[in-house]
């Protein structure tokens, strides 16, 4: 029984990821103007989140994985913050 | 002395408490390589940031020169791999060896089928003459700019591509190790160790996808 939910799990995630793939290759060919790029941008996120949890069984996992996987993705954000605020604030 | 017996019979190295301490921790070691990796593919993420907000136009224009149904069918490969992928993990766990050795051949199949249609996309890219270099034409306001874009396309997807290489050579062996053995009957922990490495390079290759063909299509 447990292995029948766990194969419909795999299952579901694969067809929501081909679905957000569809959406996004849909959403591109209409014009939203600057909402066009945080639109992809939004639904990459959707579908790496879906493939951490998932996938990569982030879900059932205890709180040094999370952590360990949390740090990648904080320094990230702490190389964007800090180098954007450089280049973006160029004259 | 120490009991040898007892460290040879365990199911895990003497450093360990128990079998699930020991799993615990090489999930944990391959986390933190995967952080690590967030950071080397995320510079170059960043260097297409910097860029494309420097010369919005020139990537509009760059970008439409990418096979939107190739990168979109390798998007489509890649996730349906990853699906294959947790199965194989699942066969794994459950100590079906047939199973686990047919899907990582499924996984590698779909790994390796994803790379020959973007060795494809790159021959068709080097004819139309937009590999970086001496031999780089582009009809555009900004051929040096839409030059860049082309820089960051060949590098972050070579990158990714070398990735999934060594990913798809280590399911080939894995895929070996499960049908000829049986190395993964006690211990499954490798082919969970290969399936988050598996997913993370679609990861990568998921945020790719929109930054390469999807910049300006409408």
């Amino acid at each position: 029984m447990k292995s029948i939910s766990a194969t419909a799990k795999n299952l579901l995630t694969m067809g929501a990821l081909l679905c957000l793939l569809a959406l996004t290759i849909a959403l591109a060919y209409i014009d939203l103007g600057p909402f066009n790029v945080m639109a992809a941008i939004s639904i990459s996120a959707a579908k790496a989140l879906l493939i951490l949890l998932f996938f990569m069984q982030l879900r059932g996992s205890n709180r040094l994985i999370w952590l360990a996987a949390a740090t990648g993705f904080f320094w990230l954000a702490i190389m964007f913050a800090l180098s954007m605020s450089d280049f973006m604030t160029r004259h | 002395m120490a009991d040898l017996s007892v460290i040879q019979s365990a199911t895990h190295a003497p450093q360990f408490d128990d079998a699930a301490q020991q799993r615990e921790a090489a999930t944990f070691g391959m986390w933190v390589f995967l952080a690590t990796e967030v950071l080397f593919f995320g510079g170059m993420f960043l260097a297409y940031t910097v860029y494309r907000l420097a010369y919005p136009a020139a990537f509009a224009e760059a970008s439409r020169h990418t096979l939107i149904a190739v990168g979109g069918t390798n998007t489509a490969i890649l996730l349906i791999s990853s699906a294959t992928m947790a199965f194989a993990v699942r066969a794994a766990k459950e100590r079906q060896r047939a199973t686990l050795a047919w899907l990582l051949l499924a996984t590698g199949a779909l790994g390796a089928l994803f790379l020959g249609i973007k060795g494809f996309e790159y021959a068709h890219e080097v004819s139309e003459h937009l590999l970086p270099g001496r031999n780089f034409h582009f009809q555009g306001p900004h051929p040096d700019h839409a030059q860049m874009f082309f820089y960051i396309y060949f590098l972050m997807t070579g990158v990714h591509a070398f990735h999934l290489t060594i990913g798809v050579i280590l399911i080939a062996w894995f895929a070996l190790r499960a049908w000829k053995t049986d190395a993964f009957a006690k211990n499954d922990t490798a082919v969970e160790l290969l399936g988050l490495y598996w997913h993370f390079v679609d990861i990568v290759w998921v945020f790719l996808f929109p930054l390469i063909y999807l910049v300006n299509r409408h």
